[in-house]
């Protein structure tokens, strides 16, 4: 090692704390770039993965009933490479045991097992055999929830009749990765389950002998998909198809799709910040650093070192930092990186992670925190080699201070000799402060998301169940129905208000855009689903013209009130229609569209029908509720309000707490970071300041009160700065996290600003009780000893 | 070790520096016609803000004058091209300085290696601090050494590259009697030993007598340039 190299590490040893500090603040922003990124690719890969070797379909097509010999047209189609055809039946499942009400979706496989799409990954047991006409196959989610082996019984009900299965074997679909009730906003593997039959037996329960109700396709090689869908569709019409759909409709993939995007979106965000700071904080110590060595430098040059020289020496000790950083932060992103993929996994139900760290994604990130450390430091370095070797002969001229405007405004008398240094120090270098308020404001700001979330769902929850899906209980019914059937679920014992609803499927036009949703049709000044303003408010249906919520208007139709909406109804006759937008809704989960419900049913031409009830309970006789529908053979889809609510909370409990503990951990190493290293600096600018007061008689208590009293004030300003950057920034993450599942409104309650703040003055206190240990051994001969 | 026919080394005329401070202009140098020769040991004298270090700074590629010429040898010191300047110091300068500037963080030993490993035909840095009479002290840091010391690692770093021209600014400005004549035999032994051209600015006459030649500045001026023919050593000196 030459002698320059040996400076060069002696030096990094000096400053291994703050050089240290540094490398963590960089590790934190690379490695979040990682731990987002490798997620995302891994869960990405695991999906193509799985939906390749389990042959996930590309178009689906829903439809009443259509005899089987119609595959034979489907697969003529140009452009279909493989053609299965199904039955997927919606059942109410019964568990010995468990009272709540469980309702499912059989889905056909060829009776000797394995299917040609949508394969079905196996975790234990095994397929259908063939003559076997009790057995099934369950989702692995819903098997876990209620402890199923391969043996157990379960019972179905299916057209009112009641079966019994044997479970063979547990695992799952690329169809139903992400498996949701229709209507739910969120898992609930307890309540729901998938479940796959051999064909025959399943025609014979189902009613659909030698037929099917579903198609599932995929394409050749270049094949265009429209006009597949074109040709399916109007081979399907007269079988009662509701419209077939590619891949990107389809409600687990979609489910999917939109989750990877929010990782996606988050992923770009922090690091940016993250690296900022870093390159700031690097540009404050290298700054320092040089001006502490302004006459080495100059001897340096003196004795013939160019200025080349001098930058590379520089050069390299940012660079040792900067490689310190991202070997931390590989470490670091690789283990947050397989944490966040596992939560994912878990919660995607993918049945495999498969994660991968890609090179080039670790050499994308790399070069961003090289650069942020270059750019942090071009200027320290170009001081440095600035410096004219006569001119640094001389020490640095003293510096200029002024009174303070606080002591200007004759506020003078109020403070100590000490309170005075300590705000001349701040204003001597308004900049340089003003930078150090901002890295902490940012870490502030920081640990403000990793709460924020919470707070919102908090609320979300309140509006959505609080304010308009307010029943215990909702049911469904396999098919239209008369109001017979509500005023029967009336009279049960314990019911204590019922009210009806109509849902119809449709593709809701406009202009160029379209969307496929259902109509609800609600009961004028319905009591139990209310639909609120944007003030909250709840607001009454019209008689006539439809309601849509303000996300599937603005974002997704691009609609306004007064606007005429194409309804393509999907269902019975399948009128189409042009009704006139009358209003919008607020509406944070789901997406909807609403009606009068008498209005919905002139429009079905179908007389008075209701599709569904939802109930008021007495909730003591709760259990004996559900034993009565259960027999009820028109019912297929019973929700319990309670239930959604306490699964709402499961799936993000997760997910949230893990970003809470990233947040905090990354947050708290910058404002460790940054107010370490302020009071590190400043320590070794005014340790001879600090000396000398020690030799006049100032005890350690006075010294430490005006270099820590410094980093109080400079934090002190930064907490109302920072807790205003977090609304800014979650303010952003909200708007960002918006999709067709949820809208995420910005709610931030006390305890997340309290938090934040509690955090930031405990990281601060932390490092200046570290810096306040050096301060105590302050060596006083040999500060006095260096000439000033 | 004098030449009989003494080489001009440096060449010097009608060299101003003008500093410029916000307002007033500072005069640093006013017009100095100067010729040092090969192997000659000059004394630059003068009251405290005549223009010394200014001076010295100027003949050792540190800085330019705002006008005249200087050279050494067939070097041009007035332009200011870093690149050339940096080289002419590498090639030719040693300095020590009043203030020592060792470089904190290296040993000694270190500290002389610094200039040795760019230069192309030095003494190893044992045998410049055995001149120097630091052998012992290999593995000190500058913090260990006392003042004395320090400034005699620094003439020993100076000395180590066999530069062709030796500039001390007060080298024993900060140091007692004894390790002030320590230090100016180190500096005298390399002139001789090395046929080093050396200059050295003080303060104190009686250094004056281990120079060749005695120059004396006044306002940026040269008021006098005398031979000193009867060259005493510096144990000879007293202060
Ligand atoms: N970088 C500079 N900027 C402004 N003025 C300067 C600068 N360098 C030197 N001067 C001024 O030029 C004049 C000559 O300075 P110089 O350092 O050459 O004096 P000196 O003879 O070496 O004095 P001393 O014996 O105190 O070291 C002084 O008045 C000084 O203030
Ligand atoms: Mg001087």
């Amino acid at each position: 090692m030459n002698a320059l190299n040996r400076k060069l590490w002696r030096d990094l040893v000096n400053l291994r704390g703050q050089a240290f500090a540094i490398a963590a603040v960089m590790a934190s922003g690379f490695a979040c770039y990682i731990m987002f990124l490798s997620t995302l690719d891994s869960l990405q890969l695991s999906r193509e993965l799985y939906y390749r070797d389990y042959r996930f379909a590309e178009i689906f097509a829903p439809l009443k009933r259509a005899p089987e010999s119609v595959r034979q047209r489907i697969a003529d189609i140009k452009g279909v490479e493989k053609v299965d055809t199904r039955i997927v039946a919606p059942v109410t499942i019964d568990i010995e045991g468990f009272p709540d009400p469980v309702t499912g979706v059989v889905t056909s496989i060829p009776d000797s097992g394995d299917p040609l799409l949508n394969r079905i990954y196996l975790r234990s047991g095994r397929l259908v055999e063939v003559g076997r006409s009790d057995e099934v196959v369950i989702s692995e989610p819903f098997a876990e929830a209620h402890g199923f082996q391969p043996g157990d019984k379960l019972h179905i009900i299916i057209r009112g009749k009641r079966k019994q299965l044997r479970i063979v074997g547990i695992g799952g679909s690329p169809e139903y990765i992400h498996q949701l009730r229709p209507g739910a906003v969120f898992p609930d593997h307890e309540r729901f389950g998938i479940l796959w039959m051999a064909r025959t037996p399943l025609s014979h329960a189902y009613d659909l002998e030698g037929a099917f109700n579903s198609v599932a396709l995929t394409l050749s090689r270049g094949a265009n998909a429209q006009d597949v869908i074109d040709r399916l569709d109007m081979i399907l019409k007269p079988y009662g198809t509701t419209g077939a759909f590619v891949r990107d409709d389809q409600a687990s993939h979609k489910f999917l799709s939109q989750e990877l995007q929010q990782l996606d979106n988050m992923s770009g965000l922090f690091p940016i910040i993250f690296l900022g700071v870093a390159a700031f904080l690097l540009n404050v110590v290298v700054t320092r650093l040089v001006g502490t060595q302004r006459e080495q430098i100059a001897s340096l040059k003196a004795f013939g070192y160019d200025n080349l020289a001098i930058a590379i020496h520089y050069l390299k000790m940012i660079m040792l930092i900067v490689f310190a950083g991202i070997l931390m932060g590989i470490a670091v992103g690789a283990w947050l990186g397989v944490e966040l993929s596992e939560i994912y996994v878990e919660l995607f139900r993918l049945p495999f992670l498969n994660f991968v760290m890609q090179p080039s994604r670790v050499i994308q990130a790399a070069s961003f925190t090289l650069v942020a450390g270059l750019l942090g430091t071009l200027a320290a370095v170009r001081m440095a080699v600035k410096l004219k070797p006569a001119e640094s002969m001389r020490p640095e001229a003293p510096a200029e201070y002024r009174q303070t405007f606080i002591e200007a405004l004759g506020l003078k008398r109020l403070l100590s000799a000490p309170a005075r240094m300590i705000l001349r120090h701040i204003s001597h270098k308004p900049f340089k402060s003003a930078l150090s308020v901002l890295g902490i404001a940012f870490a502030c700001a920081i640990l403000m998301t990793g709460r924020f979330q919470e707070d919102t769902i908090t609320f979300m929850m309140d509006v959505h169940y609080g304010l308009s899906e307010r029943d215990d209980i909702s049911l469904a019914f396999s098919e239209p129905t008369s109001y017979k059937a509500l005023a029967e679920l009336r009279s049960l014992p314990g019911v204590e208000y019922g009210e009806a609803v109509r849902a119809v499927p449709a593709r809701l036009v406009y202009q160029h855009r379209s969307y496929r949703a259902y109509i609800s049709g609600y009961e004028p000044n319905a009591e139990i689903k209310r639909l609120v303003n944007t003030d909250l408010k709840p607001v009454s249906l019209p008689r006539s013209g439809i309601v849509l919520n303000e996300y599937l208007a603005k974002e997704i139709l691009g609609i306004r009130p007064g606007d005429l909406l194409t309804v393509e109804v999907l269902e019975g006759s399948q009128p189409v229609r042009q009704i006139p937008v009358v209003s919008l809704v607020r509406q944070d989960l789901g997406v909807g569209a609403y009606m009068d419900i008498g209005a919905l049913n002139r429009l079905m031409q179908e007389g008075n029908a209701i599709s569904g009830a939802y109930l008021y309970i007495d909730d003591s006789r709760k259990n004996e509720i559900f034993e009565r529908l259960k027999e009820r053979p028109r019912i297929v889809g019973t929700a319990v309000r309670e239930q959604d609510i306490r699964n709402f909370h499961r799936t993000m409990d997760e997910t949230m707490l893990f970003w809470t503990f990233v947040a905090t951990l990354f947050a708290g190493v910058i404002a460790v970071g940054i107010v370490y290293n302020s009071a590190r600096i400043t320590l070794t600018e005014r340790s001879h300041e600090l000396a000398s007061l020690r030799v006049l008689g100032f005890t350690r208590g006075e010294i430490s009160y005006i270099l820590l009293g410094e980093l109080a004030v400079l934090t002190l300003l930064a907490i109302p700065l920072g807790l205003l950057l977090g609304n800014v920034l979650c303010g952003y993450i909200a708007a960002s996290l918006d999709n067709e599942l949820y809208r995420v409104p910005l709610i931030l309650a006390p305890h997340t600003y309290a938090f934040a703040t509690t955090v930031i003055l405990v990281s601060a206190t932390i490092s200046g009780l570290l810096v306040r240990r050096r301060l105590d051994h302050l060596d006083l001969i040999e500060v006095l000893k260096t000439k000033e | 070790m004098h030449a009989s026919t003494p080489n001009i080394v440096f060449h010097a005329e009608g060299v101003t520096k003008t500093y410029q401070m916000g307002e007033v202009q500072v005069h640093a140098l006013r017009g100095v016609d100067l010729e040092l020769y090969e192997s000659e040991f000059v004394v630059l004298l003068g009251a405290s803000g005549s223009g010394k270090s200014t001076l010295l700074n100027i003949l050792g590629g540190l800085d330019i004058p705002t006008s005249g010429t200087v050279g050494y040898k067939d070097h041009d010191l007035t332009v200011y091209k870093d690149s050339v300047l940096t080289r002419y110091r590498r090639e030719h300068v040693g300095f020590v300085f009043q203030f020592y500037n060792l470089i904190p963080s290296l040993t000694a030993r270190e500290n002389v290696a610094l200039v040795t490993e760019i230069s192309t035909n030095p003494l190893v840095p044992e045998e410049a601090l055995e001149l120097v009479g630091l052998g012992e002290r290999l593995d000190h840091f500058p913090a260990q050494m006392s003042g004395g010391e320090q400034q005699r690692v620094a003439i020993a770093r100076a000395i180590a590259k066999r530069p062709d021209v030796l500039l001390c600014d007060e080298p024993t400005g900060a140091l007692d009697l004894k390790t002030g004549i320590v230090v100016l035999e180190a500096i005298e032994r390399v002139n001789r030993e090395l046929g080093t051209t050396t200059v050295v600015i003080t303060h104190n006459v009686d250094i004056a007598q281990m120079a060749d030649r005695v120059i004396r500045l006044r306002d940026g001026r040269i008021i006098s340039d005398e031979a000193n023919p009867d060259r005493k050593a510096p144990s000879e000196l007293s202060w």
